[in-house]
């Protein structure tokens, strides 16, 4: 069998997941107990937090379309860097085809933005 | 037995002359059911005459294409249309077989198929479905006639399917009747059981042979191991027990009389139930070939026929009656089929005269029930021979010849069967005989019993009926060419069916002779037959109680209960099949119907109690795709480092 | 520096996956810049001549058998057939979902991701529906052409995910039953993404072994390679459990029911249709090709998923009580079918699962189209209840129904017969004997739902309030003319499309 190689790996998830436990473990057990109101409020990356309904509620689906709108063109310019890096090498047809792939994303780019999806409000 | 058969090879002659166009055959019929349907009202005014006419043609052209036949040297005539699935190795043709076997079934199906559409004109002259009954009858003429025409066991198949469906439609055609409905569904689904069987005999065909031609694959018996010809033997066997309602697959065609009595004449007595016959017969070559396959179609026949005339003689039912005796008198087929040589010709015979008998005695139900208001309990009829002469002189007549009264058809052909019996070599000879000798002697008591309440003795209507009319000439002259039939086709066919035969199904055309001569089984059995029929006379000529009576003998319990067939059926196959449902349904979707009817309950108030359902459901079904791959990883590596 | 060599690429070859795609490209513009009045009229006939356009592409480049693209696609017989089957059944898919007349509107609203009961759903459910559904069902469409024709894994993967995202959208948008559609959504994304991380898993186990991605290169490697190799045999394994997924195969067919039943219903037909051929068209590349020679012994753990996946959705199909369901199950039985003539391994069996895969889908789809027809008030009634009497009400669409249900059970003269025909007899072609006898059992046990199903419909008295049958548009009207001709026509004489199958029966590479 050749599954030797891995013995390491595993030994790093055993090691991972018993750092974990451990921490989780402890730190109830040997930190200072002291709760006070700020505390206890949920803690919302800066943000002062929104009043929420009791059931829990749902995050404004907002922040959820201006993140996945970066990630795409955010994506784009990745893939536009090594085509800068080999354009001498790639030549016409590597441009013609970054062009198309440019066009594609920019259909994407002009639906959202014809569709009010760059809009805030 | 059949020695030298499977050194001959079998080869059609392709269709010339007048034979090539016998397509038309299952063309006509087709046509007119497609018309029947399509049109839809336009067509109730003069649809019934279209669905008469359509049958009537097709016998006409049966019996130019029979006479044409016989003017043959080769006998056979081969057809092929066109090109069904070609795939390298899978080559199916649509090709179709005219031989002096498929001529005597076209006959006999068009002919009394064309009696019967001709009696239901009258039958179902006050029923709104008139012209979708004859469509249906249509269907199952042309589907009947693509079965015993086809060229090859695909063909047949198709045909075979065919007279499913079209039984189940005419089944189930009073569909307003649960009953009815119930008892089209167990057809066709005792049906389906056997023809999984009759498919995988083709697979099997196909697989060892390449090829499902009827040529090829007798051609091809020879070259095949024991154990193969037997597996497809059995199999066979198996789809002809589901469709001829054998032993163990009986159940459904008692059942099967809730449909129109037409029906029952036509489907369940006369051509349907006798496919299975007919495809042992044309596979003759393949039965021949394994004595052990023989026998046990020989016993399944004898096994059969005892059960049907066991439960006939505990029925109250007229048409459940008559559907045991259908069983009972299959099963004599059967037993000949099985026999092999020259009883194959016997069995065919016993169908033919059997079509004419039985579907006469359907027939004449048919008309004690159109003039009873439909009663079909015969300990409420009795002295009905002064008010229906004609039907009770044509029933009379079809009784006699099933019991096998010598000069009438029955006595023709069972007789023979029952002395090929007792032919066979050794003990068997003697256990077969001496079945099918105790068969016909229950037979002629039950039917017999059946008569004597139903025609003679007192009457014991219900208090609705006055006055029991005849029916209309629609329906009589039919029942008189039936009853016609049954005194006259017996003698008629003894004189040369087997000769024609030969082609088809065999040089051997002496019946041999057992330990008894003929003539002693002759004297045997009619003997029985009249000491059964005279108990029958003594017992039940001063008529009956109204009600059935508590039976005093197991017997006559188990035999009342269908001789718990039934019972068996829903606990062996059934019971496990409910249960296993029950157990996967509860591991796949436990909570998902309930999901569904809280959504029907309202989807407004309990939906963040359903959404937290919803979520837990998500994490199982991803536990189940977990599992499954690790199972599915186990295995792998299990097989991989376990060998 | 190294020199690049540029492949070489055969537009010909590739034009029918750039006119679908080309389709969904500019239905995105038409979005943007066409008023909303007019985005449906321009919509459908753009989708529609896009897919006729690909179809006549297919049909001029039916003879060729090329690696393009650099050996990312293999443009070979099944890719050609199986993208041919994918545009047919994607244009009458297609005449579904464009339906207007049955479904005010459409069967679509305008937003999936707005909360069910709220009053903007509420608004939403009286307003036409989004016409989004166009570009995104060419994109699904394409990507699973794309699936068809993938010759290496990552080609694979990407047109897995390109064909999966518009479905998880399209199955959020029943304009009915709001929260039962996004449900059913969000399970299949959910799952999916699961199944896809099981599948990209495999990908880099595979490629970990062999050191390429190519589907021939692989074959190479895992040639030579000892049997103990758990590369290999780790990324078979969560390979086939990303495709089993797709193809619905036990026991990764949970997700099947809910999704059919919750998704609008011309989409439920599409990827009843569709995605199954899709699926079963890269499980066929895959092991055909890919793990043709290897040096494992897979098969019987394959048989045993085709058996469990024959015999659970049989059995299951038998309690169902919601024709959707119902229909959820029979096709998961048929996916079992499907497989045994994979299984067969053999020319005979990719030309039988092929031909099976274009018949089930024309009968599928006919079959969905009537399930958009019966409605009450709360639009489609699809509890087997409400076609208590239907038969009664509306005798031409119960005849209809009928007709495909019989289909299913397998009944001659109609598609099912033909194709359980020619993938049995390519199973037992090869050997499969087991495989035949549990699937000829499993499809008697089949005909009983659907027969269920039939004497409901015929054999019961009407309700006061058995759901009416609608009148359908032009375009269901024609989906469900398209579906029965080819049910018949399948049946009757598959001699032609049959032989075409035959001949695009073998893989390049």
């Amino acid at each position: 069998m050749s599954l030797s190689p891995y013995v390491p790996i595993a030994g790093m998830f055993i090691l991972a997941i018993v750092f974990a436990v451990f921490s989780v473990a402890v730190a109830p057990l040997l930190g200072p107990r002291r709760y006070n109101r700020a505390k206890l409020e949920a803690y919302e990356c800066g943000i002062e937090p929104s009043p929420q309904p009791v059931s829990g509620g749902r995050f404004p689906v907002k922040f959820y379309l201006t993140a996945m709108l970066f990630i795409i063109f955010d994506v784009e310019i990745i893939f536009l860097y090594p085509w800068a890096v080999s354009f001498d090498a790639l030549g016409t047809f590597g441009f013609v085809e970054m062009l198309l792939f440019i066009a594609t994303v920019f259909i994407a780019y002009a639906y959202v933005w014809r569709r009010g999806g760059l809009d805030w409000d | 037995m059949s020695v030298n058969l499977a050194q001959e090879t079998v080869s059609y002659a392709p269709a010339e002359g007048a034979l090539s166009s016998f397509w038309l055959l299952i063309a006509l019929p087709l046509v007119s059911a497609a018309l029947l349907l399509l049109l839809g009202r336009r067509a109730d005014r003069w649809g019934h005459f279209l669905g008469c006419l359509s049958v009537g043609v097709a016998f006409v052209l049966g019996l130019v294409y029979f006479f044409t036949l016989r003017g043959l040297e080769e006998s056979s005539a081969e057809l092929t249309l066109f090109s069904f699935m070609p795939v390298s190795e899978l080559q199916v043709d649509v090709n179709l077989l005219y031989d002096p076997l498929s001529s005597v079934f076209v006959l006999l199906i068009t002919g009394v198929g064309f009696l019967i559409h001709v009696y239901s004109i009258g039958y179902m002259a006050h029923d709104p479905g008139r012209r979708r009954f004859f469509a249906y009858l249509n269907l199952f003429v042309a589907a009947m006639l693509l079965l015993v025409l086809g060229g090859n066991y695909v063909m047949t198949f198709i045909g075979w399917e065919g007279v499913g469906l079209a039984s189940y439609l005419l089944i189930a055609f009073w569909y307003d009747r649960p009953a009815a409905a119930t008892a089209g569904k167990k057809a066709f689904l005792m049906n389906r059981v056997g023809d999984v069987g009759f498919l995988l005999a083709i697979f099997l065909m196909f697989a060892t042979l390449g090829s499902v031609d009827f040529e090829d694959v007798f051609n091809g018996v020879p070259t095949l191991s024991e154990g193969t010809v037997l597996a497809i033997g059995l199999l066979l066997l198996l789809g002809a027990c589901g469709k001829s309602g054998q032993f163990p697959l009986q159940a459904w065609l008692p059942d099967a009389m809730e449909g129109p009595t037409p029906v029952s004449a036509l489907i369940h007595a006369a051509t349907m139930v006798t496919a299975g016959v007919y495809l042992i017969a044309r596979s003759h070559e393949i039965f021949s070939a394994n004595e052990t396959a023989q026998t046990v179609v020989v016993s399944v026949g004898a096994i059969t026929l005892l059960i049907g005339c066991i439960i006939g003689c505990a029925k109250d039912d007229i048409k459940r009656v008559l559907a045991y005796s259908t069983v009972s008198q299959i099963g004599y087929m059967f037993l000949a089929v099985g026999l092999g040589g020259a009883a194959y010709a016997l069995g065919i015979m016993h169908l033919l005269t059997h079509g004419f008998f039985k579907a006469g005695l359907f027939l004449g139900a048919g008309s004690v029930m159109h003039g009873m208001n439909d009663q079909t309990n015969i300990r409420r009829f009795g002295g009905l021979f002064r008010y229906m002469p004609i039907t009770a002189v044509t029933f009379g007549l079809g009784y006699l010849a099933i019991i096998g009264i010598p000069p009438l058809a029955g006595y023709f052909s069972k007789d023979p069967i029952i002395a090929a019996a007792f032919a066979r070599h050794g003990w068997t000879g003697w256990l077969f005989g001496g079945i099918a000798l105790l068969g016909a002697g229950l037979t002629a008591f039950y039917m017999t019993r059946l008569f004597v309440l139903t025609f003679l003795g007192p009457k014991r209507w219900t208090e609705d009926i006055t006055h029991p009319h005849e029916s209309p000439a629609t329906m009589t002259v039919p029942m008189i060419l039936l009853a016609i039939g049954s005194v006259a086709s017996g003698f008629l066919l003894s004189l040369g069916l087997v000769d024609y035969l030969t082609p088809s199904l065999g040089p051997e055309t002496e019946v041999e002779h057992g330990p008894l001569s003929h003539l002693t089984v002759t004297l045997l059995t009619v003997g029985v037959s009249v000491i059964g029929a005279a108990l029958a006379y003594l017992l039940f000529r001063r008529g009956t109680a109204l009600e059935e009576q508590p039976a005093r003998s197991p017997l006559v319990r188990a035999a009342r209960a269908n001789l718990y067939a039934d019972t068996f059926n829903e606990t062996v196959f059934e019971l496990p099949g409910r249960l296993l449902t029950r157990a996967l349904v509860y591991f796949d979707n436990r909570g998902i119907d309930g999901l569904v009817n809280g959504l029907a309950a309202g989807i407004g108030g309990g939906s963040s109690r359903l959404r937290r359902l919803q979520t837990g459901f998500v994490r199982s079904y991803a536990l189940t795709i977990l599992s499954g791959a690790l199972v599915v990883t186990a295995a792998l590596m299990a097989v991989t480092f376990g060998s | 520096m190294e020199e690049l060599h540029l492949p070489p690429i055969d537009y010909a070859a590739i034009a029918p996956l750039l006119l679908v795609f080309g389709a969904g490209c500019v239905g995105v513009l038409v979005e943007a810049f066409v008023p909303r009045a007019w985005r449906y009229r321009v919509q459908v006939p753009l989708l529609l001549a896009g897919l006729v356009a690909a179809l006549i592409a297919l049909i001029s480049v039916a003879d060729k058998r090329v690696s393009t693209a650099g050996g990312a696609l293999a443009i070979d017989g099944p890719a050609l057939f199986l993208q041919g089957g994918l545009v047919a059944l994607g244009i009458v898919s297609v005449l579904l979902i464009a339906e207007r007349r049955v479904e005010r509107g459409g069967a679509f609203v305008a937003q999936a991701s707005v909360v069910a009961g709220t009053d903007s759903d509420r608004r939403q459910s009286s307003q036409p529906g989004a016409t989004e559904v166009y570009p995104l069902t060419a994109f699904a469409l394409g990507g699973m052409m794309l699936f068809c024709a993938a010759n290496d894994l990552v080609t694979m993967f990407v047109a897995l995910e390109v064909f999966s995202l518009p479905l998880y959208l399209l199955c959020a948008l029943a304009r009915r039953r709001r929260l039962l559609s996004q449900e059913a959504s969000v399970k299949y994304f959910l799952l999916g993404a699961f199944s896809s991380a099981f599948f990209l898993y495999g990908v880099a186990l595979l490629y970990g072994f062999a050191g390429t991605m190519s589907f021939t290169g692989l074959r190479e490697a895992a040639a030579e390679a000892g049997s103990e190799d758990t590369l290999l045999f780790l990324g078979i394994a969560m390979l086939s459990v990303g495709l089993l997924f797709k193809a619905a195969m036990v026991p990764f067919h949970v997700w099947t029911p809910d999704v059919y039943q919750g998704a609008p219903t011309p989409v439920t037909g599409m990827m009843a249709a569709c995605t199954k051929l899709a699926a079963f068209g890269g499980i066929l590349r895959v092991f055909t090709v890919g793990f043709a020679d290897i040096n494992l012994d897979w098969e019987p753990i394959l048989i045993a998923v085709a058996i469990a996946t024959m015999l659970v959705g049989a059995v299951m199909a038998v309690t169902q009580t919601d024709i959707k369901r119902l229909l959820a199950y029979s096709s998961i039985a048929n996916a079992g079918y499907v497989f045994t003539g994979v299984l067969a391994l053999s020319e005979e069996g990719v030309a039988g699962t092929m031909f099976y895969l274009v018949a089930y889908g024309f009968t599928v789809l006919a079959a969905f189209a009537v399930v958009t027809l019966v409605r009450d008030a709360d639009g489609e009634a699809t509890h087997l209840s409400r076609w208590a009497g239907l038969g009664r009400r509306s005798p031409l669409f119960a005849g209809l129904f009928t007709v495909l249900m019989l289909a299913f059970a397998g009944i001659p003269l109609t598609s099912g017969f033909t194709s359980k025909f020619a993938v049995f007899s390519a199973a037992l072609g090869a050997d499969q004997v087991t495989l035949v006898i549990v699937g000829l059992i499993s499809s008697a046990v089949l005909a009983f739902p659907y027969l269920r199903v039939v004497v409901l419909m015929y054999l019961s008295e009407p309700a006061e309030d058995t759901p009416t049958v609608s009148l359908p548009g032009v375009f269901t009207s024609l989906a469900l003319v398209i579906g029965l001709v080819a049910t018949i026509g399948l049946g009757v004489v598959p001699g032609p499309v049959l032989e075409l199958a035959e001949q695009a029966s073998s893989f390049i590479g």
